[in-house]
């Protein structure tokens, strides 16, 4: 037997890795926090890596969740074994067909990293309502706790599963589980054959479908045999506890790892019990032996096989002296009598008693509560909490809640916060970094190193940011004598590194020191201004708490070594000189060897920088002296005093970090949430930011236009709006024709701008003595803040020009107040420029369904939201509701509103004779195709309004409450190419076939950008993306030919970057068209791989090389008796390759492959000359008009004529 | 007739070659040269810059998104053979060494001397027959005096000398202020040819858009007196040989090199222009021409008229500048 290795992974690759190996077809979606799953398989199975039959698994992306459970069902009935991940909703996507797999008794195992499932908000993270979703259908549900845990019960519910012919679902808790880094013990292939002989998959694949003998399933069954069909199987389940307690024995056997169906760990006497499953059982156990150690009779019970729930092995698990159990529930049942575990464990309780298989001393008291909703803490002093209820004088509550407070039905229990029974022999470390600095990779590395080249035990859990960027991360780094099994947050923290030094003044870092402990900055100071400069605050935690300070100028290093703004290295080799985890000289030798393993393929010059950076690490590290304090006093303000209540009662204590506090009261009941809360929360991520040349400027406004977080603004105003105005403020004489006598400003919003560079790329303003200077150019935002956050505020009170005088052109557009601001996009965002110009030409009168995925997390991600109002207090109504369904969804969204809209029109036709003939008539024909138009409805209603008060009655009281319906309102339906090509097509397709009003957006990054990477049907051919890694083989789907084969739906095909007047150009005719719209938007993202400053001249190259032709196909044209489809792209004019090799997508192909490269952009370039030469036949080509009183004859209901 | 001549040691039937250039990226047209009976195939330059620039910015530009965002750790695929390394080249390389029975000759650009050094052996490794260092470098930093440039030059060609067995040439420009005592040095280092000259990129200027590009103009035949001055002047005092690269167009054209002292003729914007086929065409036209004029065999005519042999030496010469300006006076 093969001596077993000590890894360093995290839950998602452990389990991953005996899934891989135990399978033959994989078939997955990518959904967050499982998609690393089928990542490393994809990976895996990519490299050549085989399963223990030596055969390489075939692993296979669907369209979505749905479809790989369909594909995993094919699989199985085709005798392959068959394995899957997922989470959250794509589980519950996969639920119609686990219900037919466990009822063909087949054996299966599914992963899944257990996740909140979407409610009254979408949450990433970790809880059991996935899961719990799922106890009904027949599959069996085993919970693993731990990253070793979720590698060997990975293995156990496969065994099982064969053996048993009940299908698993084997899950282990989102993020805290899957993600968490842990050292454990890898099984080997021998351990995995041992445990998985021949005879099994033999078995299973002797009840394939083969022709050769042919059965049939799935038959349609009626009343007098569908009963007992269904209860045929109930010997399988019976049978099955037992075969999952022999399997975990043969494992134990085998490895000396030890597990049962019900794990009790506690006092042998225990007389309070807590039962729970997952990685808060973990901590409960740590805290269990803590208690015990002090003589507390207490005990916990593992759940480890939920389903089928054996009453006899729960029932012989409880110490006999147990008398009162709470069971904890990582999930909420609104209406239920209680959350299924405590529901199973009454239900299980009575049972024994009744059949006599108890053999408890009294009938215990059973409570139930829920606790760690959506990862929410879990720590032991909640566990304390719940234990100290059990003997409450006045009794325990009974569903309680733990963990938070609530304050509105009082369910939470007390906590002792300052419970604390972390051992002193570990070492605990937290990190503050920033996304791009690299912290938390150095950090998986520094556990790597530790976990694997010493005999310490070791755990990193990292706490990212819900931005994209100027993100913050948190890393909690354990080290110490095994095992750790605290799966919650570190509190107290002997080593504190802060990576970014703003962050001192934005978070409460000094909280997590331990008194003594050690604080390690980034300080981009000499060593002798270290101390000065810090925050007045901090100054005064450090004597308190009598720490000990290191300091390191890391951005001057890194530069000084090559490495941009890459301090990783440089933080990670002081962290190891200063905690003496390792001896230094050790500590370098590792951290360079894992630069040259990370490295060492993708570069030389990379690992040599990174090796120069950690050499000159040491040298330029610090210890500071603690002086006195002598920074201001000041209380730095999170939000500015002027914010809104609501900002600052709940959205600045988020931006704290210190949500966990904000009670239930806190909260609006249904999810709703006020918008325009962006601009409170000043980030200055930038580190450089656009400066305006006035006298060199052009007006165009293109900066404006391209700007990803509406962080640089143009006004045209009248010159008296200028009184007041700071010393810097700049202004220039308005050029145009439109405005004369009137003044223009460029401004940017320092505070908010990401430094992304887009404007100044676009600019097209140059100094003609010295080109170089642009009318926009990049400086040093320090010096720049403060008069420019001071001008920025005086830019936003300027008078803005009348809408209905706005030229709507690309110039114009720009005078409008773009609704859609400060967003956590990506510096240099390619989608969110559609965004920001869709609200401003219609956000006072839009509604926006918003599929999940990049935009719906920058558009609605706590805990702010960057839409927002004008100064009518109009602007966007915003909502997410699925990935799948957000064509149908925004479809809804139509029908009521034209359904409202008539009733609105009824009534007001009946009160004819009360209103008057001519207000009536005018509302109901009234032209709302302009601004202006816009703008005498929305009087004609107010007057509608007025004269509503003088008629008494339900109808004037209804047509009052509706009477807005008059105005024109848009629906736009919003999302990525994976919705829109894959998941949702289906929906977006039949709402496209119908013939009402929505405008729909494909923000095409031509990837599932949002989680990573994933290759969707947008992806182009030859792209490298996960689970296409070699290089998409087929060309993307052209889903605007599609959508152009109804007829009656306009399609446009856009790229700002290439041709901003034609993007307008589309959105205003998309807006207009009174029917579908369909608008397909090219945007450049990171995970193209290059300087997202480059967004706007590879959109031009993308065009210009006939890969992203741009089109309106607008069937308006066809009663002119035009052709219509107008092509707004010439014929190629430089080669695919060279738009291609600019990006790491295309290059990566490329360098792996470079004939395969050159044979796929071939192909992509013969297929972009193929579509546009299709393309241009239609141009050309006139069809067969349809006359009015044709198309409404039609059977579709007819619009509502605008 | 016997075309043959012996260039870095290497025996060839003939001394004409394709030129470092994008001809030699496409197999098929690497086995199109040889069948226009190319004598050597050189390889377009491997460029370390160009390798190194792109590790790091594909480091900056991918691994800076990475590990910061919940939903995405990472943002690629990671498949084990994604490397940015000179593999691409080095693969090259000896696929055009197994499509042609002909010596092939690497063609390296190096920016640090670890790089000239440690890709010289991968271009060896990789089956190359000989190496052409191409020393294509603009003196634009005042700090640095042109002894200095020289002489890291010459220190590299010593170290890429004693790094690998195959033979080296240096490729040069011509605009260095002593190019005998340079090339002497040159030749002193051991380099077993020169190659005369680089072309530089060019910057075209774009007058409405205010911007600077790059661009490469094909040669022309004017570009060759420069060339035929300088084989004329080295060739006697060099022990290294000698190939003339830049304005070889016509028959003339190679005739010329070859009496002024080349050993071999390399050829780009003549086969761009006409395609590979032009080569075999120059082959036949200079086997006539030697026919014609009664030569026994190229060897005779190589360095005819180089500055130790030709009738007027003078004129290879400052002499030669003086004669030409007041022979346009008295035109006048």
């Amino acid at each position: 037997m093969a001596t077993r290795k000590m890894i360093a992974v995290d839950g998602n690759e452990a389990a991953a890795s005996v899934a891989h190996r135990v399978s033959e077809v994989i078939a997955i979606y990518p959904i967050t926090p499982s998609s690393p799953m089928g990542e490393f398989a994809d990976e895996w199975s990519a490299r050549g890596q085989k399963n223990i039959w030596g055969v390489v698994p075939d692993v296979v992306e669907m369209q979505s969740e749905g479809g790989a459970a369909g594909a995993v069902h094919g699989a199985l009935q085709g005798g392959a074994l068959t394995t899957t991940f997922t989470a959250s909703q794509g589980l519950l996507l996969m639920i119609p067909n686990m219900y037919k797999i466990a009822g063909e008794l087949t054996a299966c195992t599914m992963h899944v990293a257990a996740r909140t499932v979407s409610t009254h908000a979408l949450s990433i993270f970790g809880d059991h309502s996935d899961v719990m979703a799922c106890r009904q259908i027949g599959f069996g549900l085993m919970a693993s706790g731990s990253v070793q845990e979720a590698h060997d019960l990975a293995l156990v519910s496969t065994v099982a599963s064969l053996e048993s012919r009940v299908p698993f679902l084997h899950f282990f808790d989102g993020f805290r589980s899957s993600h968490e880094v842990r050292k454990i013990e890898q099984l080997t292939d021998d351990d995995l054959r041992f445990m998985l002989p021949d005879e099994l998959v033999r078995t299973h694949q002797e009840r394939a479908l083969n022709p050769d003998h042919p059965v049939l399933r799935g038959t349609a069954q009626n009343p007098d045999a569908f009963f007992q069909a269904r209860e045929a199987c109930n010997r399988f389940y019976d049978a099955c506890p037992e075969v999952v307690e022999k399997t975990m024995a043969r494992f134990a056997e085998r490895t000396g790892r030890s597990y049962q169906l019900f794990d009790y760990i506690g006092h042998p006497e225990a007389e309070r019990v807590i039962v729970l499953m997952g990685s808060g059982a973990e901590t409960a156990h740590e805290t269990v032996e803590h208690l015990v150690a002090q003589d507390e009779k207490v005990g916990i019970i593992k759940v480890r096989l939920y389903r089928p729930f054996s009453v006899k092995h729960f029932a012989a698990a409880l110490p006999s002296t147990v008398r009162a159990i709470a069971v904890l529930d990582r999930t909420k049942e609104p209406g239920s009598v209680g959350e299924p575990l405590y529901l199973d464990v009454v239900t299980a309780l009575r049972e024994a008693r009744e059949t006599g298989i108890s053999h408890l001393a009294v009938d215990p008291m059973v409570v139930g509560g829920r606790y760690g909703l959506s990862s929410k803490e879990f720590a032991p002093a909640h566990v304390k909490a719940v234990l100290e209820e059990l003997v409450r004088r006045e009794g325990p509550r009974n569903h309680f809640t733990v963990g938070i407070v609530d304050d509105v039905t009082h369910t939470s229990l007390p906590v002792d916060e300052d419970f604390d029974i972390e051992s002193d022999d570990r070492v605990q470390a937290v990190f503050f970094g920033l996304g791009a600095d690299g912290t938390v990779g150095a950090n998986k590395n520094s556990i790597k190193i530790i976990g694997e080249e010493t005999d310490n035990d070791a755990q990193g859990y990292f706490v990212y940011d819900s931005k994209k960027s100027g993100a913050i991360t948190i890393s909690h780094l354990r080290f110490g004598p095994g095992p750790i099994r605290s799966t919650y947050l570190i509190r107290k923290a002997s080593f504190v590194a802060c990576h970014q030094f703003e962050f001192l003044t934005r978070y409460d870092v000094l909280d997590y020191c331990v008194e003594g402990g050690t604080l390690l900055l980034n300080a981009p100071f000499s060593k002798d201004e270290v101390w000065k400069n810090l925050p007045r605050k901090v100054q005064e935690g450090i004597i308190e708490k009598k720490l000990k300070v290191y300091a390191i100028d890391a951005y001057r290093v890194a530069a000084d070594t090559g490495m941009g703004a890459r301090i990783n290295s440089i933080m990670q080799t002081c962290f190891f000189a200063i905690s003496g985890v390792l001896p230094r000289d050790e500590a370098i030798a590792q951290i360079k060897k894992a630069i040259e393993k990370t490295y060492g393929m993708k570069g030389a010059e990379v690992v040599k920088r990174n090796f120069a950076s950690v050499d000159a690490a040491l040298d330029n590290l610090h210890e500071i002296p603690a002086g006195k304090p002598t920074g201001s006093a000041e209380p730095h303000l999170t939000v500015p005093k002027e914010a809104p209540d609501f900002v600052q009662k709940v959205t600045a204590v988020m931006i704290e970090g210190k949500g966990d506090s904000l009670p239930v009261s806190a909260f609006p009941v249904d999810g709703t949430w006020p918008t325009g809360t962006t601009q409170w929360e000043k980030r200055a991520v930038a580190l450089e930011i656009p400066v305006w040349d006035d006298k060199i400027c052009i007006q165009c406004n293109k900066c404006a236009f391209v700007c990803p977080h509406a962080a640089i603004r143009a006004q045209v105003y009248d010159p008296k709006g200028l009184d007041g105005a700071p010393e810097t403020f700049k202004s220039t004489d308005y050029r145009g024709r439109e405005y004369p006598g009137h003044k223009y400003t460029i401004q940017v919003a320092p505070e908010d701008c990401t430094g992304c560079n887009l404007c100044v790329m676009i600019c097209p303003a140059k100094d003609k003595s010295n080109p170089k200077h642009k009318a926009i150019d990049m400086a040093p935002m320090a010096p720049l803040r403060e008069p420019e956050a001071e001008n920025y505020k005086f830019f936003l009170g300027l008078p803005e020009p009348d809408r209905t005088e706005v030229k709507m052109d690309l110039k114009g557009s720009q005078f409008l107040t773009p609704l859609f601001e400060y967003s956590g996009a990506c510096s240099g965002c390619g989608e969110t420029p559609y965004i920001k110009l869709m609200t401003q030409l219609y956000g006072d009168r839009m509604l926006v369904a918003n599929a999940t995925g990049c935009s719906s997390i920058y558009g609605g991600n706590l805990p702010n939201t960057p839409y927002t109002k004008d100064a009518n207090g109009r602007g966007p109504a915003w909502s997410n509701s699925l990935f799948e369904d957000n064509a149908e969804f925004g479809f809804g969204m139509r029908l009521a509103i034209d359904q409202l809209r008539k009733q609105a029109s009824g009534l007001v036709t009946s009160l004819n004779g009360k209103l008057g003939d001519n207000l009536v008539k005018e509302l109901l024909e009234a032209d709302q195709s302009s601004e202006a138009g816009i703008a005498a409805q929305r009087e004609r209603v107010a007057k509608l309004r007025e004269a509503l008060k003088g008629i008494k009655g339900p109808q004037s009281e209804r047509l009052a409450q509706i009477a807005d319906y008059f105005i024109k309102k848009n629906v736009w339906i919003v999302g990525g190419d994976g919705w829109a090509y894959d998941i949702g097509y289906g929906g977006l397709d039949h709402v496209l076939s119908m013939r009402r009003d929505v405008n729909i957006l494909i923000l095409d990054t031509e990837v599932y950008s949002n989680t990573g990477g994933q290759a969707s049907k947008a992806t182009p051919i030859g792209a490298s993306a996960k689970f296409a890694s070699a290089g998409k083989e087929t060309g993307k789907k052209d889903i605007g030919m599609m959508a152009m084969a109804y007829g009656h739906v306009y399609v446009a095909r856009v790229a700002f970057g290439a041709k901003d007047v034609q993007t307008l150009k589309a959105f205003q005719e998309a807006e207009s068209y009174n029917g579908p719209s369909l608008i397909i938007a090219y945007s450049h993202c990171i995970a193209h791989g290059y300087d997202m400053a480059y967004g706007a001249e590879q959109q031009k190259l993308a065009v210009n090389s006939g890969v992203w032709p741009l089109y309106r196909f607008d069937p308006r044209r066809v009663r002119e008796g035009q052709p219509p489809l107008a092509l707004d792209s010439g014929p190629a004019k430089i080669s695919a390759r060279e738009y291609m090799r600019n990006e790491t997508r295309f290059r990566m192909v490329e360098k792996l492959d470079p004939a395969r490269f050159k044979r796929l952009s071939i192909l992509a370039e013969k297929q972009a000359k193929q579509r546009v030469a299709i393309y241009q036949q239609l141009a050309n080509l006139t069809v067969p008009q349809i006359s009015d009183e044709e198309a409404e004859a039609a059977p579709a209901p007819a619009p509502v004529k605008k | 007739m016997d075309l043959s001549t012996t260039y870095l040691g290497l025996k060839l039937p003939h001394p004409l070659m394709p030129g470092a250039s994008p001809m030699v990226d496409e197999i098929d047209t690497v086995r199109k040269l040889e069948d226009a009976g190319a004598a050597a195939i050189v390889m377009h330059s491997l460029f370390e810059e160009q390798i190194s620039r792109e590790q790091v910015a594909t480091f900056v530009h991918t691994e800076s998104h990475g590990q910061s965002f919940a939903e995405a750790l990472t943002y690629f695929p990671s498949p084990e053979a994604f490397a940015l390394g000179p593999d691409e080249y080095l693969e090259h390389v000896r696929k055009v060494k197994q499509a042609v029975s002909v010596p092939v000759i690497g063609s390296l650009n190096g920016f640090t001397h670890g790089g000239w050094l440690d890709y010289a052996k991968l271009i060896e490794q990789a089956g190359a027959d000989a190496l052409e260092l191409n020393v294509y470098f603009l003196g634009s930093d005042p700090d640095e005096s042109g002894a200095s440039i020289e002489e890291r030059t010459v220190k590299m060609v010593k170290a890429v000398r004693g790094a690998v067995r195959i033979p080296v040439a240096v490729k040069l420009s011509p605009y260095y202020t002593s190019l005998a005592q340079f090339t002497a040095q040159l030749d002193g280092a051991g380099a077993d040819g020169l190659v005369l000259f680089n072309r530089f990129y060019q910057p075209d200027i774009d007058v409405e858009e205010l911007q600077v590009r790059r661009q490469i103009h094909l040669s022309t035949s004017a570009e060759l007196p420069l060339r035929l001055t300088w084989l004329a002047l080295l060739s006697p005092k060099m022990k290294a040989s000698l190939a003339v690269s830049g304005g070889v167009h016509t028959l003339l054209d190679v005739v010329q090199s070859i009496m002024t002292g080349a050993h071999a003729v390399q050829l780009v914007s003549c086969l761009l222009k006409r395609g590979p086929s032009h080569l075999a065409t120059l082959k036949g036209e200079l086997a006539q021409w030697l026919e014609e004029h009664e030569y026994h065999s190229l060897r005779q005519m190589q360095g005819s008229m180089n500055l130790e042999a030709c009738p007027d030496p003078a004129v290879y010469e400052r002499a030669n500048y003086m004669l030409m300006l007041q022979s346009w006076r008295t035109t006048q």
